[in-house]
Formats: structure tokens, C-alpha cells, sequence
């Protein structure tokens, strides 16, 4: 061990080191040596956990400052308040956005990102499986402006599949057509906004899930062979179990971004009135909303918008919360 | 329900590196075989192309013919999938479905082969499966508890529950005891005694006495040096092979003098 006994040596400020070898005949606990290598390494380690703690803290009492305003109001005049019916009148139709394109993304994004993520760990031939699983990693590093650009050429040519869908489906509310029996005829609803989002959330989703299914242990894929089981069958007892736990975060954290996702969903959306179907124009999300109005905005419209940033906040830390609390609960235990 | 296996001239490969070459072996139905050699000599190997496990690993391929009862299970339009129902297989560690109870394990497979099982079919064939392994006085008041909690030579015991219930032709058990107290060492043993009554038993073993113990035929396997392929080097009687094995390799490997 020649590096611990130099440190050792050069390190006198090791702390008080207690007899090193025998029994001590004081009676008193002897002092576990503390090398310094350690006590660096540890405090960083701490400073870095309660720099996180101090950041997000910051984070919120900041919001909580400046929504103060927008409280105040509240609660002397809310009619002042964008809307003229009070803070939760302005906030929820956003919060109702925000939740139904996420999930919406989520909905579209998830079986894909798994069907991906098996096929690039289990099905795929060796020699294409590290190129697919590098071509979905791109897919992360494109930038949300340019998958807003996407999406705004991509609305435009899915007009046609949304009256398709309005003639069809429209007797559920969230495909019926506007007032007038037409839908968006610019297609930028919020349902090509979630679409775009999906694509957005693809990436982390089918990365996490693929490291996941990597993980298998080899002995329980195996045991499933042994039996006679398909690669299917294979893939449903040992891997999918096995990777449970994980595929609930990776949604999370799917869901965790495109909860918050601006870019994008500002160039697509052209927002409007909370409605219930997708696909006519209206509806907005909380952080498109922001990104539109933060430029003009001042005095109470400012700390509105720094408002429903708290709520945004919340509702993600929320998300996360309800993430941690799967992965305790359906993580497998054992080989 | 028991097939007799012959081994003709299989060589077997990994990528481009031959790891065992020339094998040619009778295992007799209702017998225990055991396969004995050095580390790296191939035995396992061996074992994994009876059931054709030894292809999961990619790259690995085989050449020569393994016939069950005269049929060739490398033959062309040969189902992998089909030749496993038939063959059943111990690991050296156990592996129980960790998310699933004792009794959902023992059914693993059973399940898997499409049919439909009443409740009660389900209990008494999970009852006749555990029995067969020795395990059912242990676990009888815990069937729905997960396999995961059992201990380790339990867990074993259930594994061979578990390929037994598919009532196989061949049971192959890869250093089923390897990672065993000499307890539930033993109380596998046994239950290879009991096994052979209805299966043919291969046992990979690196245990002598093991070998010497349970089976009724001993294949002694060596190495000639790192990169060379393994050979099959003596198959005899066990009582041969241990009291007056015909070559010197098996003399000097039993006696504990190597090389």
C-alpha cells in the first residue's frame, strides 16, 4: 500500500492518531485514523451535496419573493390579475395544458423509447445495435429551437390527418372539431406540440431504459432460455422485471423535461383559450407562456409570470417525488 | 420420459477459437454422467451444447451431431427453443425469477409452453415438482412468498423444481453445488439419485468425490495447454475411472498429480 502509508508521511495533519496496534490500556476507544486524501474527498463531496440543496433553495425563495406581488393582488384585488378572475383562473387552464401535452408526450414516447431500447439490447444484430444507439443519442443533442422549426414544418402537413381524425374520432372531445366543424388549419395545435415534445423526450427515455436492459443479469436471461422461453419470453420474465424500477424513472425524467420544455412548444402552439380538444387552436402550456410574455412584461404581469414559474416548480418536484416513491416501491431485490 | 444422447465428433467454437474438439460420447438414459477436468477444459461447454445454450453466446457456433434418440438436435429446421423444452438445466448459481413466488417459479415453464392450467392442476403439479426436488416440506406453508428469500441451497432445489416440472428428457446441471454449504450439497446429491430413476442426468463437476458419489459414468476432459482446445480424454465407469482409469491423464488428474 505505498500510497496510503505516503500520505500518511506527508500528511501530519492526519488527526490525532490513536495507537495504532494493541489493545489500549486506558480503557479509552482508540481513534480510527483519518487519512487526508479522505477528508478532502469527503468534504467536496459535501460541499457539492449541500451546494445542490442551497441552489434549489434559492431557486424558490426567489420565486417566492417575487410572486409576492401577484399574492398581494390576490388577495386586495384579484380582478387586476391577467384574466380580471384571480390567480387560479389565470394559472389552471396552463396547468391543464402543461399536464396533457406532457403526458400526452409520454403516452407517445414511452413505447417507442422501450421497443428501441430492446430491440438496440436484445434483438438488434451486433454490428448495428451501437450505431442505432448512437443515432438516438443525437437525437438528444439537437437543439429545442430546431425541433421547434421542425415542428412548425410539420404541422402544416398534418392538417389533413387531423380532419381525417375530426371526421372519425370527433365524437371524443379530444379530437372533436371546433364550433364551426373545421380544425387548425395551420395544424399547430397542442397535439403537434406534444408530438414534437415526444420526439424531445425519446432520447433520454430510450438511454436510460438501454443502460437498464444492458444490466440484465446474464444468469437470469439464461434461466429463461433453459426453460424454452422465446427471446419474447425471455424479455418479458427476467428482463422487463428486472428492469421495472428503471423504466419508471426514465419515464420521470421524460416527463420531467417535457414538462418544462419552452422552446418548442412557444414556436408551435399558437395559443389560445383552454379547450378541450387537440386540435383546434388554443390551449398553452406554463413555460410557453412564459417565454412569450416575459419580454413585455412588467410590475404585476412580471411577478404573475414568476408565479406560475412556482407553480411550474412545484408541479416538477412533485413529478419527481412520485418517481422516487415507484422506483422504492417496485425495485427487484435479490441476484 | 428419459433419451439416451450420442455425441458424434463435436467440435465447438467460439468465434474462430476452437474450444473443444472431436468429442465422441454415448450417455445412456436413466444414468448419471458426470464430466470432470481442469478449469477450462471445455466440460461445460460441453454441457451447454445438449440443450444448445451454448449458441446464446454470440459468436459461438458448433460443428459435429448431438443425437437425442437418434434425431439430430443441431439438424436443419431444428427449434432451439424446442430442444430446451426437452432439456433442462441447473446453473451453478441459482437463479429464481426474482420477481416471482416460489410457486410462479416452479411454473415458469410450464407456463411458457402455452398450456392452460386449472388451479388445481397448478397446485399439484407445483406440489409433485417440489416434492421431486426435495423441497416441498420446507416451503409448502410459503408457496406464494418470493423465491428470492429462500436460502441458497433452497433456491438451488427450487431451480431443479422449476426444470423438472416441464417433466424434460435430459436434466443438465452445470457445478450445481459449486456455491453450496456441504449440507445442501448433500441434500442435492441425494436428489440426483432420486433424479435418474426418470431423467438422464449430466452433472458438470469440479468435485472428484461429487463425481465419484452420484454418477454411474465419468468423462474426464483435458486441456493440453492455454489456446488449445479441450479433448475429451477417458469416458469409462465411474468405478473405472476412479479405481483404474485406462490412461495416465486421468491416473495423474485423479490423483491429484497435473501435468
Amino acid at each position: 500500500m505505498p500510497t496510503s502509508t505516503q500520505t500518511t508521511a506527508t500528511g501530519p495533519a492526519a488527526g490525532a492518531p490513536g495507537p495504532a496496534l494493541g489493545p489500549d490500556v486506558h480503557g479509552t476507544k482508540p481513534k480510527a485514523v483519518i487519512r487526508p486524501g479522505d477528508r478532502i474527498f469527503s468534504a467536496a463531496t459535501l460541499i457539492a451535496g449541500i451546494l445542490i440543496l442551497a441552489i434549489l433553495a434559492g431557486v424558490a425563495l426567489f420565486l417566492l419573493a417575487q410572486s409576492k406581488e401577484t399574492i398581494d393582488a390576490q388577495i386586495s384585488d384579484p380582478s387586476a390579475i391577467t384574466g380580471g378572475s384571480g390567480f387560479f383562473a389565470y394559472v389552471w387552464p396552463l396547468v391543464i395544458g402543461t399536464l396533457v401535452s406532457s403526458a400526452i408526450a409520454l403516452v407517445v414516447a414511452t413505447p417507442f423509447a422501450l421497443g428501441i431500447a430492446l430491440f438496440t439490447t436484445h434483438m438488434a444484430p451486433r454490428r448495428l445495435a451501437p450505431a442505432l444507439g448512437y443515432v438516438i443519442d443525437l437525437l438528444a443533442a439537437i437543439p429545442s429551437v430546431v425541433y421547434g422549426l421542425w415542428g412548425i414544418a410539420l404541422a402544416g402537413n398534418l392538417t389533413g390527418f387531423y380532419i381525417w381524425l375530426a371526421k372519425w374520432f370527433g365524437w371524443i372531445p379530444i379530437f372533436a372539431p371546433g364550433a364551426d366543424g373545421s380544425v387548425s388549419n395551420t395544424g399547430r395545435t397542442l397535439l403537434t406540440a406534444s408530438l414534437v415534445l415526444s420526439i424531445m423526450i425519446l432520447p433520454i427515455i430510450t438511454s436510460l431504459t438501454r443502460e437498464i436492459f444492458l444490466q440484465t443479469p446474464r444468469l437470469q436471461e439464461e434461466a429463461a432460455l433453459a426453460l424454452g422461453a422465446t427471446r419474447w419470453e425471455m424479455i418479458r420474465m427476467s428482463v422487463l422485471p428486472f428492469g421495472k424500477s428503471g423504466i419508471a424513472s426514465a419515464t420521470m425524467l421524460g416527463l420531467g423535461r417535457a414538462l418544462g420544455e419552452t422552446m418548442a412548444v412557444a414556436m408551435i402552439l399558437s395559443p389560445g383559450m383552454l379547450t378541450a380538444s387537440l386540435l383546434v387552436s388554443g390551449n398553452q402550456t406554463i413555460a410557453s407562456e412564459i417565454a412569450q410574455n416575459f419580454p413585455e412584461a412588467a410590475g404585476l404581469r412580471l411577478s404573475e409570470l414568476i408565479s406560475i414559474g412556482l407553480v411550474l416548480f412545484v408541479i416538477t418536484l412533485l413529478v419527481n417525488m412520485a418517481a422516487r416513491a415507484i422506483v422504492a416501491k417496485t425495485s427487484v431485490k435479490g441476484s | 420420459m428419459s433419451k439416451q444422447i450420442d455425441i458424434k465428433d463435436l467440435n465447438i467454437y467460439y468465434g474462430d477459437f476452437q474450444a473443444v474438439e472431436g468429442v465422441e460420447m454415448q450417455i445412456k438414459p436413466r444414468s448419471v454422467t458426470a464430466f470432470i477436468g481442469p478449469s477450462g477444459c471445455g466440460k461445460s461447454t460441453v454441457l451447454r451444447t445438449l440443450n444448445r445454450m451454448h449458441e446464446v453466446i454470440p459468436g459461438a457456433s458448433v460443428r459435429g451431431e448431438v443425437l437425442m434418440d437418434g434425431s439430430d438436435i443441431y439438424g436443419a429446421g431444428v427449434d432451439p427453443v424446442n430442444v430446451r423444452r426437452e432439456v433442462g438445466m441447473v446453473f451453478q448459481r441459482a437463479n429464481p425469477f426474482p420477481t416471482m413466488s416460489i410457486k410462479e417459479n416452479v411454473l415458469a415453464g410450464v407456463r411458457l409452453n402455452n398450456k392452460r392450467l386449472s388451479k388445481a392442476e397448478a397446485d399439484d403439479l407445483t406440489e409433485r415438482a417440489l416434492r421431486g426436488a426435495n423441497l416441498w416440506n420446507e416451503v409448502k406453508d410459503r408457496l406464494n412468498l418470493p423465491g428470492s428469500g429462500l436460502s441458497g441451497g433452497q433456491q438451488q432445489r427450487l431451480c431443479i423444481a422449476r426444470a423438472i416440472a416441464v417433466e424434460p428428457e435430459v436434466l443438465l446441471m452445470d457445478e450445481p453445488c459449486s456455491a453450496l454449504d456441504p449440507i445442501s450439497t448433500l441434500a442435492i446429491e441425494d436428489l440426483i439419485n432420486d433424479l435418474k430413476d426418470k431423467y438422464t442426468v449430466v452433472i458438470v463437476t469440479h468435485n472428484m468425490q461429487q463425481a465419484a458419489r452420484v454418477s454411474d459414468k465419468t468423462a474426464f476432459f483435458n486441456i493440453a495447454g492455454t489456446g488449445k482446445p479441450g479433448k475429451l480424454i477417458e469416458f469409462n465407469d465411474t468405478s473405472v475411472i476412479f479405481s483404474n482409469p485406462e490412461k495416465e491423464e486421468t491416473e495423474n488428474y485423479i490423483s491429484g498429480r497435473f501435468g
